[in-house]
This record gives structure tokens, C-alpha cells and sequence, in this order.
């Protein structure tokens, strides 16, 4: 009996060696940890259970039947973070390049399948050489395998992909379906055609780390959500980043006990409106001041400045929040910052998170390369994932909101639940100048008559009151009580119901 | 009586002589400028009334501008503060012709004071000690050396025209004396084609002592002993105390009766202060008179328990001085340090901008017998501009003897939060803790010997940091346990957290044991099972109330108390106390194993790239793209403060990029331009 249990334990041993001591010692020399370590200091502390150990590839080509090794270059299996249950799985570049087999996409499918069932996020470590090219169409299949798996289960339960290490050709449109992507820096990088082939094909010279490496991914591409120093530091990161999600569509988001008064009045915020216009200030502050404890998860911190996204909580409970920023641009709405609005406002409508929207926008981006760029069909996104989200929608607008842009930004009129507005607010069509200057096109000549009518126009429209007046704002509040406002109007919306009429799924303008 | 002031200022000394006209039943007039519109003078004023755009030259120091708003507002009397139009004669006699009371001295005392070298002649003429010297022309080596020889060494020679330190000479004994005359005067020659040379003594070990003397308009005079304001930074007092810790009694009264010979000299009524350099051996020379309230004045508020203020405004008023010169006694141990929105890792730029948080430590007489003041004109919210003095506070401890009142500044100091811009506070902590400055042998050279590099944070070792290391240890405990509280765990598999954590401070790891006590304290104590630095005893940490979110903790340290700031990090915390900033990470000893293996990260080469030092416009760029340029070339000049700061290259290089241009604002490190 003694030597059949023993027998478990050799073969696990043999498992968790992976790809032999002299392949661990070379990723550590990358700076990268192993697979399993990965899962180790991810997990909360020996949670994980493993399945499909013994796994090996199926390969009789180019002599592979000679090396097959168990678990075939990827650990899954689930495991708790802050005892809330995750399925992960972990590639293992020490063997064969963690690249993917036919087995390897088999297990990852299992455990996408169980979270799916349970109800759990499926939080993908990845690190692969790609496609295991001995297996050939067995590979591909395999990709496509996981692919659909991601598609079925996007809204469903939370996807998560931390790129750490090679992360390319068709492998990386496993990562783009999930929701959300972090890269480690100078170890990961993520395209679907490498340097070489760029350089093949286009003549561009461009390094493995230009073309997709995190700096590129989190701030020319947007491919990536954040990035992190190290393997340690990510998955540090990774671990709080959870706390912010519910497990899946079938549930409420997260609450955790919190130590931040609700009705925590903030007498600076009071002076944040700078008194000239044309000045900015820092929405990031604002957003600090209402979060409970002052914690803010930014999301595409370095792309797209303009907006601001990420998640804070409020009592305890998870909100996500999408802010004009007007140090970045005035905080205008363009292609990049619609998309990355767009995106991250569908994602908590999925997932039933409440949204926060601080506004101080002075309109859309002007210009030729806007346009060219389809800035209509981008712009249309945000607007769109706004009137089509049933999550419970809070709206603050703190000085500027024009035009177009003020529809857009979660306004009354695209079912934004409670809309709230500072006294500095300007709800209008345009700014003061530009509105006179085509209400009184005649007048132009004469600047004293120009500067009246500005002033005249200033004062009847660049205040909230028009439109509180129209019932558009619920209320005017005072800037220091917005924390207690914003909960409060939370607090009323804890059971809101509303859904959107059958469909097989809408058509937002891709 | 006087029935209303107007505060001819604005700041912190706006609000300190408010408080005191409010104390006495006196309405008061504040001014502002359009950068004040929201400042804690304005708000704190009776009325308040617009004088004009920002810089101080279109508002505060124009007096037809402050003329109008008196008559505007009915004010009888003025306070102008410090700075501004405290010491211009021309306002005291525009406000005497206006039947305006000034709350300060007559004209013809600031007058007599406002000139150097008429206020040395008349300081001489009233016996007060003057820094010896000879300031007719020297014909040779041999009178060079008789002169030197009458004035006692050592000597400084100094050429008439010079600057710089050009054409200057020490000399020690008749050897030097000679040889300097004769160097001084070739290079002087050379220099500033102008050989004329003078010599004076030259103060060895100096120190800035400075007597606070008070004076009614019926003859009568007194002095309310010393301040030291040695600590200082390229000739700004950054730390002031009083008494000196240098002067003794003799000493004291030799200075006062001087300075009030000087202030009876020239007819002083009010409050003023006759500044003096003391050398190592407690010869005290006149440097300069200031006719107006000083900054630093507080500190003699402290140990005298006289408000300055209101004897001024009640001199102003005609009055009597209530207090004799046997009145004043010298009670403790005053200390301020001045809170300057200057960041002391970038050799003190300025930094302005919102003050996100403003809490200064709690005010009052503390349960040891200490007192803390805080003298400040900001609040949080609050803008620090570019336009005026970057003070932000100035805080001030009282007890009775020295240390404890340096102890309780550092205390002070530790509680005192501030955030949104840079700041000295560090700095201040570091001085506070210094052995040198502890034990008073101080002089005016104190921060340039002490601080040849700069300053660059102070780096807690041993007690200290194992002290740090366990107030994070029992932070993160909080943190980690309130983490696993979480709605949605799976039951009966919740994550229980084990007692021993990593905390890694750079690279250097300490493995603890931390466990809760029945009194909610915890002990952090060294684990046997990792290398790494074990602390060198367990320690009993309490958090006091603290909760995750808190900034400041007030915790206690095997029962000493121990206030520390902290900021969440993404693996740890950063704490920040006495001058120093820790970021510590908090991992499991898994975690800690594999951060070992993580290389360390070289921060991005920026020598080939010009940062902008502080936040500023840029007002011109000197060079163009494909430049090649020499060290020490001016490439671009940033104004900061009214400042214009030339930034100049480091080293001899070729431009590549310009990336600003001028009227562009920037942030601190946004790239000016980018060198090959």
C-alpha cells in the first residue's frame, strides 16, 4: 500500500520539477518566476488545487513522443484570493516554451468551463512561445478552442489576463477577448507579428519591446490596462484588483468592511473649481476625496489622459468610475477616451457595478484627424454603452458640460439614475464665446457690444440652474458634501431594477 | 482707542494680527489681491475689499491702493505686517496726513533705520557696538597692517568694488595682513579696475541674535531679550529660538541696553528689532535694525507671554507701556520652525500649488506641559501662488527647557500633515534631530557645514527603522485582516492570515512575527525560520485608533508614543516620520522569496534630457535643435515665483530635441529638451 501512495507522490514531484532545474534557474535569470510560483504567491497560501497534473501531449511528430512531460506547459486549477474562489491558469515557459497543445487549450478549457458552471473569474497567467508548431492544425484548434471559451464566457464572469512573458501571434486574441490586461515590464510583450517579420514584410526595425511591450500596450495601443515592475509586484496587484470584482454576473459586487465616514465632509473640495475657466485642476483628487479611504484603482492610467477610469469603493461596496480629467486636454471627449470610456463602462454593466460619472467636459475634439478617425462612431460608443447600462448610474458634473458631450456623460436623458450638478457647473450648448459669437454673427464688429452679449449669456447660461430648472439635474450640491450625496444616491439605488427589451444582443457601433 | 484696523498684508501675519484685534474688540479690514479672492485673511476679516491683480506691485505695496481702501473702509489705523510697505517711510507719512494711525514706528525711525550706513553711524553715535573697521582709503601694505593691528585679528580685507568674494582676503596675524592688502588689491585691480580697499573685523563662528525691543511714544523703552535665527539658508532664517542658547546673562543685557539705546536714538515707538552678529567669543556687533514686527516674533510671544500686537496696536493708540523692564521675565524655551513650500530634495525650489491636505498638529497646551503654535495664512484647499512669499505656516513649540522644546517641534512636525506640494518638513525634522543643533553650537554656517550636498532625506538605521518595520508589520496585519472580511468568500475556506510576514526595505528583508495582544496591541518580534535582519528585540506596537485610511498614526512603541504618517503603497506602506520617508513591503515569506529573485529596476537615463526643476512657465529657450552646446550654456529659462530661474547645461553635448517653447507651463520633470 506504502508504495502505491508513494507512487502519487513521485509523479507529483516529477510534475512540479516541470521543466527541470536547469530551465527554472534560466527564468529566474529573466527575472520571471515559474508557473507554479506565479500561482503560489498569487493564491492565498496553499489554496491552490491542481488539476490535470498528469496531463501529457498526444504528439507522436518530430520526435515528441520522446519528451512528453506532465502537465504540458500550463498548471490550472483553482485556488481562493481572500478566500473568494478564482480558476487560473499559469503557463509554464520551462516547458516547451509553455506553448500550446492540444492538451495544454484542453485543460485550459476545463477549468473555464467549471468557472463558468460556478461562477467564478478565470484569471489567465500567461507566458507562452505560442503555438506548439509540431502539433500543427492541433494547436490551432486548441486556440480556437479557448477563443470560444472567452467569447461564451465574456459578462458571464470576470476574465483576467496578466501577460509575463511572450504573448504572441495568434495566442495574444486569447488576452484581447478577456476584460482586462496588465503586462509586466521589460519581460512581457504581446503582438500578433514579431520584429522579424515586421522587418520582413513593412522594412520597419523595431524591437520586441517597441512593438509590444507594456509601455506600448499601456499607453499607444491601450491593448493593456495597467502594468506592474515585476512578477511580484503584478501579482500583488492582481490579487487587489479582484477584490474589486463580483465572481460573476450572478452576483453583486464585492462589499468589504470599510473605516471612512459616508457623510465625511470635504471642505477643500469647495475651492477645487479653479476661478478662472480656462485653468485646470485634478480630477483624480475629486475622485480620492469621494473614495472611501482614498483608494482608487486606475485603469489605462497612461493612455487616453483625457478620461479617466478605474475603481474605487463607497461604503465598502465596488463603483466604477469614468471622470473627464481637465488636466489632460481640457478633459475633452476624442476617439481614444470614448473607446476607453466605452469599454470600461460595458464591463460594469456586465457585472452589475455601479458607475460614478464626474463630469467636466468642454465637448468633442475638433478636427480633421478626428473625423477621419471616425470620432462619430467612437463617440457613439460611449454614448451608447451609457444608454444601454442598467447598473445603477450617478452623475456629478463639476464646471464644464457642452454640447454633445454633456448627452454623452451620462446625463438624465440617457437614464442616468441620480444626476447631480456643483454650483459651478455650466450646462449649456457651448462656452460663452462661442455662443455668441454665432447667436450675434451681425455684432462681431463691435467687441464692446460682443463682451456684453458674453457677459449677458454667462450669466443666464453658464450656471446649473437651466437646467435643474428643467428637472435635467436632481439636485445642486455643494462641493464638500459630495461624498455624502453620492453615497446616499447609491444607497437609494442598492435594489434598482431595469432591464432592456429582448434581444438577441444590441448592435453598439463597433 | 483704535476701533478698526486694515491689514496692510496678507498670509499668515494677516491672520496673526486679526486674531489679536479681535481679542481686543477691534473690527478688522483685510486686503487681497485677485489671487487672494478665497484666503484664509479674507475670510477671517471683518470686511474685506479688492485691490488689484496679483503681483504685489499692481496690489499690495501700491499705497494709493491701500489709501483708497482705508477711506473705503473707515479703518483708523493700519498694521502693515512685515515686508510690503512695513518699513516705507513714505506710507507712515501718507497715513499721519490722513489722521491714519500706523501700527508701527514714525516715519523718521523708519527713515533713519532704512539706510545702512546711516543707521551705523547713528548706532555708533549711540554707543552701540558696530563691527570694527576702517573705511577710509588705505594707501599701503603698512597702513594695511597698523589698521589690522588697531581694529584686532582676525581681519577681513575687503576691496571697495567687490563681489563674489573676488578681491577678498582673511588675514590672522601682520603676515597676512600684509600679503592680503596686496593680493586684494592687484586682484581688485584686475577685477573691477578699482583698487580702493577697506578692512574690517571679521566675525568668526557668527551667529544671528537679534533683541526684540518695545517702545512707547512717551519715552519709554524696553527690550524683551534675544532671538537666535542662526538656521539659516542662503541668508533666509529657516529656524529661530528664544532665548539663545549661546548668550548669558551679562551678555543679554549688555545687547538690550544697547539696542534700546539705538531705539531712543531715533525716537522708536512700537515694536522693532535691532539685529546682531555674535561672534564665538560674545563679541556682538550692530548689523541692522528691522522698524516692524518680525517674522520670528512668536517665539518671544512665547517665553515673554506679551502679545507684540496688541502692545503695538496699543502703542499706536497713544498708550503707556504697561510693562517695565523688571516686568519682563524669560519664561522656557521657545523654538519655530518656518514651513516653506520649497522641496528640499530639489535644493529647495519653490513648489506652488493646491494644498490637497492641510492639517497642522493640534494647537495648545499638550498634556506634558509643552505648548504648540501654529501662525498660518493657508488652509486646505488652499493655493500656494507663485506670486508671493512661499511660506506656508510657522510653527512654534514652547517648554521650559530647550531640548523638550526641540523634542516637541519634532513631535510638532511629525503630526503636521501636509500634501499637494513640496515642502521643507523633512528638512525641518532632520534639523530638529541633529546632534549639532541639539546642543546649540550653532552659527550662521550651520545648514551649508552640515548640509554641504543638500539635503536628501534622512535615512532611518537601526531603532528607528526596526521601529518602522514594526508599525507596517501591525498596519499591513490590520490591512490583511480587514481584507479577508470580504462578502463572497467561500465558507469554512476562508484565508487565515499566519503570523509571519517579510518586510523588505529596499533589499533588505525583516522577517517578523507579528501577533495581536488581548489589549489590541501587537508584538512584532524576530522570526527564526528566514535570513535576513532580525530585530533586535520584540516590540509592542499599538496603533492607537488607526484604521486603514488614515494618514496619521498615533501609535505607541513599547509604550512610547510615536506619531507616523502613512500611505497604502501597492505591496506595503510608506511611512514617513522625523524627516524620513520608508517604503516598506509587506509580503509573505513566499512572496519575499520570489522578490528576491526580481532584478532590480534602473530608473530610465534622463542625463540626456532637460527636465524643468519646478513647475513654471518657460520664458525663453536659448538654443535651437542641432545646437551643439557647452557645459555651462544657458539652454532655456523657467520663471517659478516671480523667479526667473536659467537652467544651464551640464555637460557639452549636441541638442536633439526642443520639446517646450516659450509661454509653454510646465509640471516638475516635464522635458524641456532631449540631448544625442
Amino acid at each position: 500500500m506504502q508504495e502505491i501512495l508513494q507512487e502519487l507522490e513521485n509523479r507529483r514531484a516529477a510534475a512540479r520539477l516541470a521543466g527541470g532545474t536547469r530551465r527554472i534557474e534560466a527564468q529566474h535569470a529573466k527575472g520571471k518566476l515559474t508557473a507554479r510560483e506565479r500561482v503560489e504567491i498569487f493564491l492565498d497560501e496553499g489554496s491552490f488545487e491542481e488539476y490535470d497534473m498528469f496531463v501529457t501531449h498526444r504528439c507522436v511528430d518530430f520526435g515528441m513522443q520522446d519528451t512528453s512531460m506532465p502537465g504540458d506547459g500550463v498548471i490550472t486549477g483553482w485556488g481562493t484570493v481572500n478566500g473568494r474562489m478564482v480558476y487560473v491558469f499559469s503557463q509554464d515557459f520551462t516547458v516547451f516554451g509553455g506553448s500550446l497543445s492540444e492538451t495544454h487549450a484542453q485543460k485550459i478549457c476545463k477549468i473555464m468551463d467549471m468557472a463558468m458552471k460556478n461562477g467564478a473569474p478565470v484569471i489567465g497567467l500567461n507566458d507562452s512561445g505560442g503555438a506548439r508548431i509540431q502539433e500543427g492544425v492541433a494547436s490551432l484548434a486548441g486556440y480556437a478552442d479557448v477563443f470560444q471559451r472567452n467569447i461564451m464566457a465574456s459578462g458571464v464572469v470576470p476574465q483576467i489576463s496578466m501577460i509575463m512573458g511572450p504573448c504572441a501571434g495568434g495566442a495574444v486574441y486569447s488576452p484581447a477577448m478577456t476584460d482586462f490586461i496588465f503586462m509586466v515590464r521589460d519581460t512581457s510583450y504581446m503582438f500578433v507579428t514579431g520584429p522579424d517579420v515586421v522587418k520582413t514584410v513593412t522594412n520597419e526595425v523595431v524591437t520586441a519591446e517597441e512593438l509590444g511591450g507594456a509601455k506600448t500596450h499601456t499607453s499607444k495601443s491601450s491593448v493593456a490596462d495597467g502594468a506592474f515592475d515585476n512578477d511580484v509586484e503584478a501579482l500583488i496587484a492582481l490579487r487587489r484588483f479582484i477584490d474589486f470584482l463580483p465572481s460573476s454576473n450572478r452576483e453583486k459586487p464585492p462589499v468589504r468592511p470599510f473605516f471612512d465616514d459616508p457623510a465625511r465632509i470635504d471642505n477643500s473640495l469647495d475651492t477645487l473649481i479653479p476661478d478662472n475657466p480656462n485653468k485646470p485642476y485634478d480630477m483624480k483628487e475629486l475622485i480620492v476625496k469621494i473614495a472611501d479611504e482614498g483608494d482608487f484603482f486606475e485603469l489605462q492610467e497612461n493612455y487616453a489622459g483625457n478620461i479617466v477610469t478605474g475603481f474605487i469603493r463607497i461604503e465598502g461596496q465596488t463603483v466604477g468610475v469614468v471622470a473627464n480629467q481637465p488636466m489632460v486636454l481640457a478633459g475633452v471627449l476624442d476617439i481614444n477616451s470614448s473607446r476607453k470610456a466605452a469599454r470600461f463602462v460595458r464591463f460594469c454593466d456586465c457585472f452589475n457595478i455601479p458607475i460614478l460619472t464626474l463630469v467636466d467636459v468642454p465637448g468633442f475634439l475638433p478636427g480633421t484627424s478626428q473625423e477621419y478617425g471616425g470620432v462619430i462612431k467612437h463617440g457613439a460608443k460611449l454614448l451608447f454603452a451609457y444608454g444601454e447600462a442598467t447598473v445603477p448610474k450617478v452623475t456629478v458634473i463639476t464646471r464644464k458640460a457642452y454640447g454633445g458631450a454633456y448627452d454623452v456623460m451620462s446625463s438624465k436623458h440617457i437614464r442616468g439614475d441620480i444626476n447631480y450638478a456643483w454650483p459651478t457647473a455650466e450646462i449649456a450648448v457651448m462656452g460663452a464665446k462661442g455662443a455668441t459669437e454665432i447667436l450675434y454673427r451681425s455684432e462681431l464688429g463691435d467687441p464692446e457690444k460682443i463682451a456684453a452679449r458674453t457677459k449677458e449669456y454667462e450669466d443666464r447660461f453658464a450656471n446649473p440652474f437651466v437646467a435643474a430648472e428643467k428637472g435635467f439635474i436632481d439636485d445642486v450640491i455643494m462641493p464638500h458634501s459630495t461624498r455624502r450625496r453620492v453615497a446616499r444616491a447609491l444607497a437609494t439605488l442598492r435594489n434598482k431594477q431595469l432591464s432592456n427589451p429582448w434581444k438577441k444582443h444590441d448592435n453598439i457601433p463597433l | 482707542m483704535i476701533k478698526k484696523i486694515l491689514i496692510a498684508n496678507r498670509g499668515e501675519i494677516a491672520c496673526r494680527v486679526i486674531k489679536t484685534a479681535r481679542k481686543m474688540g477691534i473690527k478688522t479690514v483685510a486686503v487681497y489681491s485677485d489671487a487672494d479672492r478665497d484666503a484664509l485673511h479674507v475670510k477671517m476679516a471683518d470686511e474685506a475689499i479688492h485691490i488689484g491683480p496679483p503681483p504685489a506691485n499692481q496690489s499690495y505695496i501700491v499705497i494709493d491702493k491701500i489709501m483708497d481702501a482705508i477711506r473705503a473702509s473707515g479703518a483708523d489705523a493700519v498694521h502693515p505686517g512685515y515686508g510690503f510697505l512695513s518699513e516705507r517711510a513714505e506710507f507712515a507719512e501718507r497715513l499721519a496726513k490722513e489722521g491714519v494711525a500706523f501700527i508701527g514706528p514714525p516715519a523718521s525711525a523708519i527713515e533713519a533705520m532704512g539706510d545702512k550706513i546711516t543707521s551705523k553711524k547713528l548706532a555708533a553715535e549711540a554707543g552701540v557696538s558696530t563691527v570694527p573697521g576702517y573705511m577710509g582709503l588705505i594707501a599701503d601694505a603698512d597702513e594695511a597692517v597698523q589698521i589690522s593691528g588697531e581694529i584686532g585679528y582676525p581681519v577681513m580685507i575687503k576691496a571697495s568694488a567687490g563681489g563674489g568674494g573676488k578681491g577678498m582676503r582673511i588675514a590672522w596675524n601682520d603676515a597676512e595682513a600684509r600679503e592680503g592688502f596686496q593680493s586684494s588689491k592687484n586682484e581688485a585691480a584686475n577685477s573691477f579696475g578699482d583698487d580702493r580697499i577697506f578692512i574690517e573685523k571679521f566675525v568668526t563662528q557668527p551667529r544671528h541674535i537679534e533683541i526684540q525691543v518695545l517702545a512707547d511714544s512717551h519715552g519709554n523703552t524696553i527690550y524683551l531679550g534675544e532671538r537666535e535665527c542662526s538656521i539659516q539658508r542662503r541668508n533666509q532664517k529657516v529656524i529661530e529660538e528664544a532665548p539663545s542658547p549661546f548668550l548669558d546673562a551679562a551678555t543679554r543685557k549688555a545687547m538690550g541696553e544697547q539696542a534700546v539705546a539705538l531705539a531712543k536714538a531715533v525716537n522708536y515707538a512700537s515694536a522693532g528689532t535691532v539685529e546682531f552678529i555674535v561672534d564665538g567669543n560674545r563679541n556682538f556687533y550692530f548689523l541692522e535694525m528691522n522698524t516692524r514686527l518680525q517674522v520670528e516674533h512668536p517665539v518671544t510671544e512665547l517665553i515673554t507671554g506679551i502679545d507684540l500686537v496688541e502692545q503695538m496696536i496699543r502703542v499706536a493708540a497713544g498708550e503707556k507701556l504697561s510693562i517695565t523692564q523688571d516686568d519682563v521675565k524669560l519664561n522656557g524655551w521657545a523654538m519655530e520652525s518656518r514651513l516653506y513650500a520649497e522641496d528640499p530634495y530639489r535644493n529647495f525650489l519653490p513648489s506652488i500649488g493646491r494644498l490637497t491636505r492641510y492639517r497642522p498638529p493640534q494647537e495648545g497646551k499638550r498634556e506634558d506641559g509643552t505648548i504648540v503654535r501654529n501662525d498660518t495664512g493657508v488652509f486646505e484647499g488652499g493655493e500656494i501662488s507663485m506670486f508671493y512669499d512661499p511660506m506656508i505656516a510657522k510653527l512654534c513649540t514652547w517648554a521650559p527647557e530647550r531640548i523638550d522644546a526641540i523634542d516637541a517641534m519634532a513631535d510638532a512636525l511629525d503630526r503636521f500633515e501636509v500634501e499637494g506640494i513640496g515642502h521643507n518638513l523633512p528638512f525641518l525634522s532632520a534639523v530638529m534631530d541633529h546632534p549639532r543643533f541639539r546642543t546649540g553650537a550653532i552659527t550662521t554656517a550651520f545648514i551649508a557645514e552640515e548640509y554641504p550636498e543638500g539635503f536628501a532625506g534622512v535615512t532611518p538605521a537601526g531603532d528607528a527603522l526596526e521601529e518602522l518595520v514594526a508599525v507596517a508589520a501591525a498596519c499591513n496585519h490590520v490591512s490583511e485582516t480587514r481584507a479577508t472580511q470580504i462578502s463572497g468568500a467561500m465558507d469554512n475556506h476562508r484565508r487565515v492570515i499566519g503570523p509571519n510576514w517579510t518586510i523588505v526595505v529596499e533589499r533588505e528583508e525583516f522577517p517578523v512575527a507579528i501577533t495581536q495582544n488581548g489589549d489590541g496591541s501587537y508584538t512584532a518580534a524576530a522570526r527564526e525560520d528566514a535570513d535576513g535582519t532580525a530585530l533586535s528585540a520584540p516590540r509592542k506596537v499599538s496603533l492607537g485608533d488607526w484604521k486603514p485610511g488614515t494618514p496619521l498614526i498615533e501609535a505607541s512603541i513599547d509604550g512610547r508614543p510615536l506619531a507616523v504618517k502613512v500611505d497604502p503603497t501597492l505591496q506595503g506602506f510608506r511611512l514617513r516620520r522625523r524627516g524620513a520617508e520608508v517604503v516598506l513591503s509587506c509580503l509573505t515569506p513566499r512572496q519575499a522569496m520570489a522578490a528576491r529573485l526580481m532584478p532590480e529596476k534602473i530608473p530610465a537615463d534622463t542625463s540626456k534630457m532637460l527636465l524643468c526643476p519646478m513647475p513654471g512657465l518657460v520664458v525663453s529657450i536659448a538654443v535651437e535643435e542641432g545646437q551643439t552646446i557647452e557645459a555651462g550654456q544657458t539652454l532655456a529659462t523657467v520663471e517659478a515665483m516671480k523667479m526667473e530661474n536659467v537652467l544651464k547645461a551640464e555637460r557639452k553635448g549636441v541638442v536633439k530635441t526642443i520639446a517646450a517653447k516659450p509661454g509653454d507651463s510646465l509640471a516638475v520633470d516635464e522635458i524641456i529638451m532631449e540631448f544625442e
